[in-house]
């Protein structure tokens, strides 16, 4: 299953639930005020231009993160996201379906 | 870039949690709120202050204080630093949390963007919980409206259990009712809640219900004790420390905490517990009373991948600094030669009428010739580039622009092993460096913070711009003339610039490799809505908070610097000025590095502000030769030339210039900053030795080429 991939596997326009988080320490309690809790959606929304870090969508706020730390963040499987934030509700199956493919 | 007596003076790193209170019956209200919620917009309406702000994440990096009188009644207002928790001990949040769990405050205002209140609540709740007597100002309304998001504040209210405020600050709405509030709050505080705020799950509770008595044995009615308890459980960092010192012991090693938390077991997962029942706590609660999403429009996310894409974020962040430099540069030279001309005529015109009353030779010289041409420089080269940069500048930071510039840059910096947020502190240097001193502190890794703090000196500061222009112009433009020229030596400054960010990359990587050692910290930076930028209040504001502020400072140091050199050039010692005694002393050593006695000289008198060194070098020079007219550039250039110059002095000059030691003011402020006078004696020698070391390889190239 796709319960295990780190957040830094997400690519642009990209999103995912957080399923846990790995990191320790301070960075835990940081990128849990930032809202990544488990059941959180996040969407990837782009590189920036050498690559990392990504900004990413986390609760209607746009936050950037470096890949190493991005790894801290465990998510479920990724589907394409649409663009519009998605709050709370749970995929259509015609989601689940089609952007299954990871 | 807060560029205000405040933050760049002395008292730039003082007093961060002291409360400076007038009368026993003043009332205190302490601001919270996240990073870019418009806080230090709403405590600027209240408190009639200009406390600068600008559209990105930590520009307040140390509490600030104003005062508001209502009703007979004095109010101090606090703005304390954004934050998103009051939990993870960066060195922001640990001010706002020292400072509403013993600042001595009446109530909180904790300040919250409606658009993005989800997040914004996680924070809400946690002040709560630390200081009931608090109200909700939910901020930025009208931005929220225009994103189709709409906030039942009532309903929000029933469930805080707190009175709510909506207001559009930038606006001016809101803010009455916002006060009446903070009145009633500071006359009627709210009774004890019943039930609390967010509840932890059975074991938690369980937990909680356990240590509650003696938390509020410990507690002396200072903090809440539910709060205490908690903190108990989430345990340790700086907060042990603060709890000590304001309770007179530390909950941690009294012994009957100790003997409660034994058998409680692993605590590992309740810390996590405690911060997810928060989250999730905000989430019901913005799901309760938001309609639709918000957040992040199409037209931001449009132009975020305009601006942070691989083909073009590079191209248009060049470009944007380009533009704003030859605005500044083409806008800036009539209006400086029109000055310099007005300025010298009023001069020679108060000099005549001085004479008449017939002064002594010396006055006369030491008046018109030493301080008031000095003067006269520092104004008119200075002025026009900082009334068209600022303004320039301040509309890109309002815009949002910046973090994205720090998001581009972040992977540089993390191959120096520093961290993205320098490329802010680097961008307020261009303000002036010690204020992009003090905005380190927006860097949470103390061994990051350092870094950024010894290499914030390579990017030239408000007062070496106008020199580097004037120099650029003077010698590498050559026949060309008009918009060739302009563009032309726009592209010079932004390569010194570049030259100079170069620099802070490579000691970045040196420092972190030797003196610094240590792995990169965690890294996460918000990039904030887009704002349409107050054009009138950014122009009217960078002009009067900003330019008038530097130039008075220049202004200041350039008079009595302008007195010295002449005294040095007019009094005689052993045949010969002192000036030329002081300048021949350096001069075999200045020439090693492509310079001469006279430059190094200057740049020494220099130290208390950049600003002087160019008028330092024309007054000494002026005052062993022949008068010139100063207005024009031709007539400057040929006494440069006279006295030895060729395009390697100036260069070596304009290399100098970008790495020398820090001005007085900054030097102090990284030894309030560091606590240590030697990271300030390294932050004064790593440029120097820098700059030293690539004029003598210009100069030694120089001299080979030519052999």
């Amino acid at each position: 299953m796709y319960q295990n991939n780190p957040l830094s596997r997400l690519g642009p326009g990209q999103a995912a639930r957080v399923t846990a988080l790995e990191a320790q320490g301070s960075m835990r309690r940081r990128l849990q005020d930032l809202g990544l809790t488990p059941g959180a959606l996040v969407e990837c929304l782009y590189k920036s231009p050498l690559g990392d870090p990504r900004a990413y969508l986390i609760r209607g706020a746009v936050i950037a993160l470096r890949q190493k730390d991005a790894e801290g963040v465990r998510t479920g499987r990724p589907f394409a996201a649409s663009g519009e934030e998605r709050r709370g509700e749970s995929l259509t199956p015609a989601q689940e379906a089609g952007y299954g493919a990871y | 870039m807060g560029l205000t007596k405040n933050s760049t003076g002395l008292g730039a790193a003082g007093g961060d949690v002291a409360l400076v209170k007038g009368s026993p019956d003043q009332r205190t209200a302490a601001l919270a709120g996240n990073p870019n919620v418009g806080k230090s917009t709403v405590f600027n309406a209240l408190t009639k202050m200009r406390q600068h702000t600008g559209n990105w994440p930590g520009k307040t990096v140390s509490t600030a204080q104003g005062r508001c009188r209502r009703q007979g009644r004095d109010y101090v207002l606090v703005d304390l630093p954004g934050c998103y928790s009051l939990l993870s001990h960066s060195a922001e949040e640990e001010a706002a949390r020292d400072f509403l769990c013993f600042g001595g405050a009446d109530c909180a205002v904790v300040v919250c963007d409606a658009s993005c209140l989800e997040r914004n609540l996680n924070l809400t709740l946690q002040v709560l919980e630390l200081k009931p007597n608090a109200l909700l100002c939910v901020n930025l309304l009208d931005e929220a409206r225009r994103k189709g998001v709409a906030v039942d504040l009532p309903q929000l209210s029933r469930l805080l259990g707190v009175p709510v405020v909506g207001t559009a600050a930038r606006e001016g709405q809101g803010l009455e009712e916002l006060m009446d509030q903070v009145e009633r709050l500071c006359a009627h505080p709210l009774p004890q809640r019943e039930r609390p705020l967010v509840e932890y799950g059975p074991r938690l509770e369980e937990l909680i219900r356990r240590l509650l008595p003696r938390a509020d044995q410990l507690a002396q009615g200072k903090v809440p004790a539910r709060w205490l308890a908690l903190r108990i459980l989430d345990g340790g960092g700086s907060l042990d420390q603060a709890l000590a010192q304001g309770l007179g012991q530390n909950p941690a090693e009294d012994p009957e905490i100790q003997d409660i938390l034994r058998q409680a077991g692993s605590l590992a997962e309740v810390r996590d517990q405690i911060a997810a029942c928060t989250v999730s706590r905000a989430e019901e609660l913005a799901g309760a009373v938001t309609r639709t999403g918000g957040g992040y429009s199409q037209r931001d996310r449009k132009l975020d991948r305009l601006l942070t894409s691989p083909l073009t974020g590079f191209p248009i962040m060049l470009l944007l600094f380009l533009l704003i430099f030859w605005l500044t540069i083409a806008g800036a030279n009539v209006p400086s030669q029109l000055l310099s001309q007005g300025l010298f005529w009023l001069g020679d015109r108060l000099r005549e009428g001085f004479l008449t009353l017939g002064p002594p030779q010396w006055l006369t010289g030491l008046l018109w010739d030493g301080m008031y041409k000095t003067l006269a420089w520092v104004v008119a080269v200075m002025l026009p580039p900082m009334a068209i940069f600022f303004p320039l500048f301040t509309l890109l930071e309002d815009l949002g622009y910046l973090p994205r510039v720090a998001f581009n840059m972040d992977r540089c910096f993390q191959c120096c092993g520093a961290c993205g947020k320098q490329s802010l502190t680097c961008c307020m240097a261009f303000g002036c460096n010690a204020a992009g001193v003090v905005g380190c502190r927006i860097i949470d890794s103390p061994r990051e913070r350092l870094i950024a703090m010894l290499t914030n000196n390579f990017i030239p500061c408000n007062g070496r711009l106008p020199m580097l222009i004037s120099l650029i112009s003077l010698f590498f433009l050559g026949a060309a003339g008009g918009l060739g020229a302009s563009v032309l030596s726009a592209l010079l400054l932004v390569g010194v610039i570049g030259l100079g960010l170069l620099m802070t990359f490579a000691v970045s990587k040196f420092l972190s490799a030797t003196l610094l050692k240590g792995t990169p910290s965690s890294f996460t930076l918000e990039l904030p809505p887009f704002r349409r930028p107050q054009t009138g209040k950014v122009i009217v504001r960078s002009i009067f908070d900003r330019t008038l502020f530097v130039l008075g400072r220049a202004a200041a140091v350039a008079a009595p610097a302008g007195l010295v050199i002449w005294l040095m050039a007019n009094v005689q010692v052993a045949g010969a000025s002192l000036l030329a005694h002081c300048a021949g002393f350096l001069d075999p050593f200045a020439r090693l590095f492509g310079l001469d006695g006279v430059i190094l000289l200057a740049f020494i008198l220099g130290l208390p502000a950049n600003e002087i060194v160019i008028p330092l070098i024309i007054m000494a020079y002026l005052a062993q030769g022949s008068l010139v007219e100063l207005s024009d550039p031709l007539a400057l250039r040929a006494l440069l030339v006279e006295n030895g110059w060729t395009w390697v002095t100036a260069l070596c000059t304009i290399v100098f210039s970008v790495m020398h030691w820090p001005c007085s003011t900054t030097c102090l402020t990284i030894r309030k900053e560091s606590q240590s006078w030697k990271w300030t004696a390294l932050a004064v020698l790593i440029p120097t030795v820098c700059g030293l070391g690539l004029c003598f390889l210009i100069h030694t190239v120089s001299l080979l080429a030519q052999a």
